[in-house]
């Protein structure tokens, strides 16, 4: 900032602070950040419901949870986005079977992919040059760690702002692994409606998402509800259970935080492979446990956040 | 101090001169590319726009992996002239597909509004260059 010098009792330079300048709005910057957070408000005001499904750790199932669960929703007649957070792996749009459709760009913004279900998408992997590109940006290498964060969260914030989802029941939102990346949407979206946490029964998984846990506690999200995946595979004969894990990580976690579990998916290594190919398995297999599993996520969701009439 | 201009050198620097009212001193804030990442990053235009900004325009004009086909805009090729329309030169065609495909609908339509309230039936590169001056348009 300038420093303007000029007189003051005892000597010395009087400093003009950013709000003392002759016009601080002649620059427009205050205007257009203004007009950012604008955008996004309006945008999701058509929305019914923002929930964000998260863990903390890789590999415990987000997406597949977030693809199912859209695609349930979607089932029922609602009108369900779902926008793809995970930047540098993702993999909702195939999921939901939307990979590498075109995107149109309207006067109002750009048409979102859309995926089984009728589920309106948004994702990385709908901008990236081929199936195997990785996410790199413009602009200098000194310095990239600085500048390639405030890139990637003025990506998400215009994933969610400049996508036309029209009027949504509900929006969720696949969120990365790791804790910092919802410390970041919650700084973008304070008014979260809900967050579901993912967790297998793992010692570790248990540990990772016992911080996103702490987190959703100290940011006071209003709604937050455990989904325990893969946590027993059931035989397709006979129903036997047999645990994955030898302990309960989930359970623990639920006592040590007081979360309540939404939802208890078993392993089932069809839904992998469906939901891979851009089926989602609990559309596809509509009777096998997994599948039920998420009707009754859909169901507590619905029944946490208020469902539509 | 107030907002005088903004320059970028092509270097991936930027300049921000304030002057102020009173005795014309200037001051210029100068951001080294790093800097200047960091300021373009957070999608906003030091000195204000000259054209609306697009639906993701950031991630489209930052991302160097992208697909350039990933966006179907109907506005980004020159139309065909008409008669009665303002026609567009060669170089000018030429010219226009430098400017980035996301804003090229929106250029093409203020160097054609322009024609028309000054009269200019041909658009060439001398009357871009003179509407840029005009208008206040950059690296267009």
């Amino acid at each position: 900032m300038s420093v303007q010098p000029g007189p003051r009792a005892g000597g010395g330079h009087s400093i003009r602070t950013y709000h003392e300048v002759a016009d601080p709005e002649a620059e427009g910057v205050v205007a257009q950040i203004r007009d950012q957070a604008r955008r996004l408000t309006d945008r999701l005001s058509r929305v019914g419901a923002v929930v964000a499904v998260a863990s903390g750790k890789g590999g415990v199932g987000k997406s597949a949870v977030t693809a199912n669960l859209a695609a349930v929703l979607a089932s029922r007649g609602r009108a369900v986005g779902a926008a793809d957070i995970d930047l540098h792996g993702p993999t909702l749009a195939c999921m939901l079977g939307a990979s590498r459709a075109p995107l149109f760009v309207g006067e109002d913004g750009v048409q979102p992919a859309r995926g089984t279900m009728d589920v309106r998408v948004m994702s990385m992997d709908l901008l990236l040059a081929s199936a195997d590109a990785t996410v790199r940006w413009r602009g200098p290498e000194e310095g990239a760690f600085a500048w390639q964060g405030t890139l990637e969260a003025g990506t998400v914030r215009e994933f969610l702002a400049d996508t036309v989802w029209g009027d949504l029941d509900l929006l969720l939102l696949d969120l990365p692994p790791g804790t910092d990346r919802l410390a970041r949407i919650l700084e973008i979206l304070p008014g979260l409606d809900a967050l579901l946490l993912v967790t297998t029964p793992s010692e570790a998984a248990r540990a990772a998402v016992a911080r996103s846990a702490r987190l959703a506690r100290e940011a006071a999200i209003r709604l937050t509800g455990l989904v325990a995946n893969m946590t027993a595979w059931r035989c397709p004969e006979c129903g036997r259970e047999t645990p994955l894990y030898e302990t309960d990580g989930a359970e623990r976690l639920a006592g040590d935080t007081g979360l309540v579990q939404w939802a208890d998916i078993p392993f089932d290594p069809r839904l992998a492979v469906a939901t891979d190919g851009g089926r989602p398995f609990a559309i596809v297999e509509p009777d096998a446990p997994a599948s039920r599993a998420f009707r009754d996520l859909a169901d507590r969701l619905e029944a946490e956040i208020g469902a539509p009439a | 101090m107030e907002y005088a201009e903004r320059q970028l050198p092509g270097d991936g620097t930027m300049a921000v001169v304030y002057g102020c009212p009173t005795c014309a001193r200037e001051i210029a804030l100068l951001t080294n590319p790093m800097e200047t990442r960091l300021v373009s990053g957070l999608g906003i235009q030091v000195g204000g726009r000259s054209v609306p900004d697009q639906p993701m325009e950031l991630v489209r004009s930052a991302l160097a992996t992208g697909g350039g086909d990933a966006f179907a805009d109907p506005a980004s090729e020159p139309a065909v002239p008409t008669a009665g329309s303002v026609i567009w030169s060669e170089d000018a065609r030429l010219r226009l597909q430098s400017v980035p495909s996301f804003v090229r609908g929106m250029v093409k339509k203020i160097y054609g509004e322009y024609a028309a309230e000054h009269g200019i039936h041909e658009i060439t590169p001398e009357i871009m260059d003179r509407a840029r001056v005009d208008l206040g348009l950059e690296g267009m």
